[in-house]
């Protein structure tokens, strides 16, 4: 790892002034990517700046409509929230199946949704329940929001501070993971409400994506039959040494239908 | 360089670091503590599996600075004078380590998991599990330790 100066700003006014001033800064989370990341001196930012000590930036609060997540909630927290299990179970699944327990005791929502890797888990959630992205200065629509492989709308100095939820009628997530990262190889994650019904697909592509042709089959008749013979362009998704790109499109078949079947039992 | 201070194993703690010193160089060379092992370094094999504030963590991949102020417990910290911690007499007692390198990853996460869940099922200890690796694939005997000890706690 490169050197660097490591800040701990108590508020985040003082994160700002940081952010103006230092070279070329990189705001610190749960670390859990951005560590490994400059551990193989892939990234090499001037200044850490953590948001460990910045109070209000932790915790779940849920009401008739919403469930609203500090930024730097670790997944853990997510994962074990009766009052998120109670309102959208479907999101406690799916952070209680982020890496592992160690990695859920540090990672937080806030620096999975910054990063937006393709294979992170959190974004079908975001994009599918139409989450909103609340920054120190804005508010941005999920749909807005995630621009493709690592890209998002925030701009430089702006900081994630609570991302809100809508509540569904009914959710659900299923994933194939990757046996040795847990990351999703493919994720589906699907929503029943207000707005109709939304597809939201991870890891198959180069970013978290809707696929609405089956969000389209579904609000006509919600079953796992219904999504028979839709897929996904094969030559648009991603190919690895894990997965052909022709896998991962036919793996999104049958994690929308293990969702759909999830939702209806 | 910079002052880092915390408490490990009950005793306060200090030494002058680089902030890039990870957790685990820190009990490892600083406190000349190497129960805590280094395994792949990438986060994924859970050799270097301590607790900070009460919660199970992979110590290479938190900065030293960053658990400044922290509690932490260590492989070292676990038993109680001679008396073996539970989790490690099953662990002898069960055949749960062979050449015994992941053993206080294997052991400090149990105990977090014992913490989190008393009485867990065999599913339960596996999918706890998936973050520590153990390359002479002992797992069985991991997991019969892990279950006997939830027994006897």
């Amino acid at each position: 790892m490169y050197q660097f100066e490591y800040h701990r700003p108590k508020s985040l006014d003082e994160v700002t002034a940081l952010l103006a001033r230092c070279e070329n800064p990189k705001i610190l989370a749960g670390g859990m990517t951005l560590l490994a990341t400059m551990k193989q001196r892939l990234a090499a930012p001037s200044d850490l700046i953590d948001l460990q000590d910045i109070a209000g930036m932790t915790g779940i609060s849920v009401d008739a409509k919403n469930v609203a997540i500090g930024a730097m909630t670790p997944h853990h927290d997510v994962a074990t929230s009766r009052d998120v299990a109670g309102a959208i179970p479907a999101l406690a699944f799916l952070a209680g199946r982020i890496g592992d327990p160690l990695v859920r005791h540090r990672g937080t929502i806030g620096g999975s949704i910054a990063n937006n890797d393709p294979s992170a888990d959190y974004p079908s959630a975001c994009l599918a329940l139409g989450a909103t992205i609340v920054t120190n200065v804005r508010e941005i629509a999920a749909d807005d929001y995630f621009r493709g492989m690592f890209e998002t709308a925030l701009k430089e100095n702006e900081i994630i501070t609570r991302i809100i939820f809508p509540i569904p009628q009914r959710a659900a997530y299923q994933k194939f993971p990757n046996p040795a990262s847990r990351y999703a190889m493919v994720g589906v994650f699907v929503v029943k409400g207000a707005n109709g019904v939304r597809v939201a697909v991870t890891g198959a592509g180069p970013g978290v994506f809707r696929m609405t042709a089956m969000e389209a089959a579904l609000a006509k008749n919600f079953t796992s039959a219904a999504l028979e013979g839709i897929a996904a362009p094969a030559e648009e998704m991603l190919q690895d040494m894990h997965a052909s790109s022709e896998y991962r499109a036919a793996l999104i078949g049958v994690m929308a239908k293990r969702a759909v079947a999830a939702m209806l039992a | 360089m910079t002052v880092v201070a915390m408490q490990v194993n009950g005793k306060q703690v200090s030494a002058d670091v680089e902030p890039r010193t990870l957790l685990v160089h820190f009990i490892r060379e600083n406190l000349q503590l190497t129960g805590t092992h280094v395994g792949c370094d990438t986060s994924q094999c859970g050799a270097c599996v301590v607790h900070v504030d009460g919660k199970a963590v992979k110590s290479c991949t938190i900065l030293a600075v960053q658990a400044a102020g922290a509690k932490v417990r260590t492989i070292e910290g676990l038993a109680d004078g001679d008396r073996l911690h539970p989790l490690q007499a099953a662990f002898k007692e069960h055949h749960g380590l062979q050449c015994g390198f992941c053993t206080p990853g294997m052991i400090m996460t149990a105990a977090d998991m014992l913490r989190r869940i008393p009485k867990p099922d065999e599913t339960a200890i596996r999918h706890e599990l998936e973050g520590n690796f153990c390359r002479c694939t002992g797992y069985h005997n991991i997991v019969k330790a892990i279950k006997a000890a939830s027994e006897v706690m």
